[in-house]
C-alpha cells in the first residue's frame, strides 16, 4: 500500500471546498435516512425496540426484514427530519442503549443465520455525561467486538454522515458499501479544526486534510464500492437512491453468501487486520538490558566498585517534565 | 534518525532536580518521586509515567523483550495542519526516544510470561494510528499462539486524527483478536492510566476480562470539555475519573500504583489460560471452555448439542453453532 504514502501539503482552497460541499449533502437536511430507505428497499421490515437493560435509543433502528424474500437483519442510525423528530432521534447520535440494541438485533441474527445489513448516518455517538455513566466506550468497543465475531454476512452501508467510533459500532463488515455523497471520518471536521487548527471555523480545512469522501474512503479501501446518487444527490429522488442501494446490497450479499462460515471469518479478520499503512524494518527481538558478562555478574552481585549496575529501561524510555496535552487523539 | 541509542543516558541538568505537583503544588524532589514510582509523597498525585518506568514497575527486572521495534508509521494522508504529520511524528520521538506511541513485548510478572503493551501519552498523545494498532494486535495474536495472557497498559488520547479512517479502523483491527483469546480461552487484563480517552477506550481497552485503574485517572469516551459542551449542563463530581468509573460497574479495581505489580501478580495466578487438554482429567485447571462443553456433553448425553452447536462426537454444526474448540484450533491453524 506504499503508493498511499504522498507529501504532506496543506490542502488547498478548491480542495477545501470540494471536500466541504460533500460534507453539506452528507448533512444535508432532506437527505432520506434509514427508515426513509428501507421501505424502498425491502418487503417487509418489522422494527424491534429496547437493549432489554435500560431504555429504548431511537437514534438507532432495527429489526428483521425481508430483501427479495430472504430475511435479513437490519440496523441502522436514525435522524430526524425535522426539529421536533430530531430532538426525538437525539440528531442521530446513540447513546449506550442505542449500541446495545443493536447487539441485541445482531445476536439474534447470528443465532438465526440471518445476513445483517446496517446503514450508518451519525454524526458521532452521543458524548454526554448519561452516556458515560452507563458506559459509551464500553457499549462501542463490544459493539465492534460482537461484529468481528458474527458468524453471518455483514453489509456495511455509509448513507451520509459516518462519524466515528458512533458509526463504526455498527459499521464493521465484510463489505463496507457509501452513497456517492456520504462522508466517513476518524472525528467531525469541527472537532478535528478545533484540535489542530484552534478554529472550527478551519472545518473545510480538516474536511479536506482527513480525506473524508466517499471516494476517498474507497482509495483508502476503508469503502468497496461507491452506490451512485441520483441527480444533485440522494434527497432529490429517494426512490431511484433505494434502487441503487437495493442493486448495491444484492450483488454484495451474492458475493459474501458465497463463502462458507469459516471462510467468512478468516477473511473478514484478514480483512480488518490489513487495515493501516506503516513502514518496516527487520529489528530482531530486542532485550536492551545487556547479557552481563561472568565478571559483571560476579561483580554486581558482590556490589564491586567499576561494574556499572544493571541498566534499567527507566533509563532508555525515562519520562519527561512535561505532558504536552496539545497533541490528542479522537 | 534521532532515535536515542538504548544505553546513552540522560543526564539530568539542574533544573531538572525538582518537579512541582499540579495537585497540590509542593515542590518535589525528583529522586524522590523515582523511587516513590511517581507519586507524589505530599498528596498521592500520580505523576504519568514514561514506558520505560511502567516496565521498570510491572515486570520482573530483565525479562522485558521488545518486538517489532521496527515499525514506523508514515503519512499516508499527506496530512498537513499547522505543520507536515511527518514533522509531528519527528518531534515526538525526538521527545521520548520512541518511535511510536506504543511498545509491546514478551516479560513476566512474577515469573509468569505475559504479552504486554505499553502507551506513552508524551508521543503525540498517545494516538493510535495504523503503527500503534499493529502493535496492539500483534501483542494480542502473540498472546493466543502462545497462550499467554495479554496485558495492555494504555494511556492515550484515542485514535490518531492524522491517519483518518485509517486510525478509526484501529479499533476494529485491535479488537478482532480479542474474539479469538475468547474463543481459545486466554485471558485479557487492561490496566486504564492518565489519560485513557476517546477510541482507545471505545475499543480493546474497555474489553478487558479484567479492567484496572489508576486512582484519579481520567477516563472517558469525549472529553469532559466536549460532554459539558454539548449538553450544557453541570457535570458530576468527579465525572470520568477512574473512582467514577468504578462506582458506575465500569471497572474492576481501582490499585495504587505502589501495589499495581502485586494485584496483577495476583490476578494472572488467579486466572491462567484455559487449559487445551482434556478438561476433566486435568487435576490443575478443568474448567476451560473446551472442559465446560464437552463435561456437559457427557452428562447430558447429547441432549445439549442443539443449545452450544456442538454435538456429542465435538464436530461443530454447519451455520451459527459455536465451537469454541473449533475456533481456537483453526486460529491456530491460521497463525502456523
Amino acid at each position: 500500500m506504499t503508493e498511499l504514502v504522498s507529501s504532506s501539503q496543506a490542502p488547498s482552497a478548491e480542495q477545501a471546498d470540494a471536500a466541504w460541499q460533500r460534507v453539506q449533502r452528507a448533512r444535508h437536511p432532506e437527505r432520506p435516512r434509514t427508515l426513509d430507505l428501507v421501505p424502498r428497499i425491502f418487503d417487509d421490515f418489522v422494527e424491534l425496540h429496547g437493549d432489554r437493560l435500560f431504555r429504548e435509543d431511537p437514534a438507532i433502528v432495527g429489526g428483521p426484514a425481508l430483501l427479495e424474500g430472504r430475511p435479513v437483519m437490519v440496523i441502522g442510525h436514525q435522524k430526524g427530519n425535522d426539529t421536533d423528530s430530531n430532538i426525538f432521534r437525539n440528531f442521530g447520535s446513540a447513546h449506550p442503549e442505542g449500541f446495545r440494541k443493536a447487539q441485541r438485533l445482531m445476536r439474534l441474527a447470528d443465532k438465526l443465520g440471518l445476513p445483517v445489513i446496517t446503514f450508518l448516518d451519525t454524526a458521532g455517538a452521543f458524548p454526554g455525561p448519561a452516556a458515560e455513566e452507563r458506559g459509551q466506550a464500553e457499549a462501542i468497543a463490544s459493539s465492534i467486538k460482537l461484529m468481528t465475531g458474527l458468524q453471518v454476512p455483514v453489509v456495511a452501508v455509509v448513507l451520509g454522515e459516518g462519524g466515528s467510533g458512533g458509526a463504526l459500532a455498527i459499521g464493521v463488515g465484510d463489505e463496507v458499501l457509501a452513497l456517492e455523497n456520504s462522508v466517513y471520518s476518524v472525528i467531525s471536521p469541527e472537532g478535528c479544526a478545533s484540535i489542530l487548527w484552534r478554529s472550527p471555523e478551519a472545518a473545510p480545512i480538516a474536511a479536506a486534510a482527513m480525506r473524508m469522501t466517499a471516494e476517498d474512503q474507497h482509495e483508502l479501501g476503508i469503502v468497496d464500492s461507491i452506490i451512485d446518487e441520483p441527480g444533485e444527490g440522494a434527497h432529490t429522488d429517494p426512490g431511484a437512491t433505494a434502487t441503487a442501494i437495493k442493486a448495491a446490497l444484492l450483488a454484495s450479499l451474492a458475493r459474501i453468501s458465497r463463502l462458507d462460515t469459516e471462510t467468512l471469518l478468516a477473511t473478514r479478520y484478514a480483512r480488518l487486520r490489513g487495515i493501516g499503512v506503516y513502514r518496516e524494518s527487520d529489528v530482531g527481538p530486542r532485550a536492551a538490558l545487556d547479557e552481563p558478562s561472568l565478571r559483571r555478574r560476579i561483580g554486581r552481585l558482590l556490589h564491586l566498585p567499576g561494574v556499572p549496575r544493571r541498566p534499567r529501561w527507566s533509563e532508555i524510555w525515562p519520562s519527561g517534565d512535561d505532558n504536552n496535552d496539545s497533541e490528542r487523539g479522537a | 534518525m534521532p532515535i536515542k541509542f538504548p544505553f546513552s543516558r540522560r543526564r539530568p541538568g539542574p533544573t531538572d532536580a525538582w518537579t512541582k505537583c499540579p495537585d497540590c503544588e509542593q515542590q518535589v524532589f525528583n529522586r524522590q518521586l523515582e523511587r516513590n514510582h511517581r507519586v507524589c509523597p505530599h498528596c498521592g498525585h500520580n505523576f504519568r509515567m514514561s514506558i520505560g518506568e511502567r516496565i521498570d514497575l510491572l515486570l520482573d527486572e530483565g525479562s522485558f523483550v521488545e518486538r517489532d521495534a521496527g515499525l514506523e508509521s508514515v503519512d499516508p494522508l499527506g496530512f498537513f495542519d499547522q505543520k507536515p504529520y511527518p514533522d509531528r511524528l519527528e518531534a515526538a520521538r525526538v521527545k521520548t526516544g520512541l518511535r511510536e506511541a506504543a511498545v509491546w513485548g514478551t516479560g513476566s510478572v512474577s515469573g509468569r510470561r505475559v504479552a504486554i503493551g505499553l502507551f506513552d501519552f508524551r508521543f503525540m498523545g498517545g494516538s493510535m494510528g495504523s503503527v500503534v494498532g499493529e502493535k496492539i494486535a500483534r501483542c494480542f495474536e502473540a498472546a493466543l499462539v502462545e497462550r499467554i495472557p495479554a496485558v495492555i497498559v494504555s494511556a492515550s488520547g484515542g485514535a490518531r486524527m492524522q491517519e483518518g479512517t485509517l486510525s478509526l479502523l484501529q479499533l476494529a483491527k485491535t479488537t478482532a483478536p480479542l474474539v479469538r483469546l475468547d474463543a481459545a480461552g486466554v485471558p485479557f487484563i487492561s490496566i486504564l492510566t492518565d489519560p485513557t480517552t476517546g477510541g482507545v477506550l471505545a475499543s480493546f481497552a474497555s474489553l478487558g476480562d479484567v479492567i484496572l485503574a489508576e486512582p484519579k485517572a481520567l477516563i472517558g469516551f469525549a472529553g469532559a470539555r466536549v460532554a459539558s459542551g454539548t449538553v450544557g449542563e453541570e457535570l458530576p463530581e468527579g465525572f470520568q475519573t477512574a473512582e467514577f468509573l468504578l462506582e458506575h460497574g465500569l471497572v474492576d479495581l481501582v490499585v495504587p500504583r505502589a501495589e499495581l505489580r502485586v494485584t496483577l501478580g495476583r490476578l494472572l495466578a488467579l486466572l491462567p489460560p484455559a487449559a487445551v487438554e482434556e478438561g476433566w482429567d486435568d487435576d490443575e485447571r478443568r474448567w476451560g471452555p473446551i472442559g465446560v462443553l464437552s463435561g456437559i456433553a457427557e452428562k447430558l448425553g447429547g441432549a445439549v448439542s442443539e443449545t452450544v452447536g456442538l454435538d456429542v462426537e465435538g464436530e461443530p454444526t454447519a451455520g451459527n453453532g459455536r465451537s469454541p474448540e473449533r475456533a481456537a484450533e483453526q486460529t491456530l491453524e491460521r497463525e502456523r
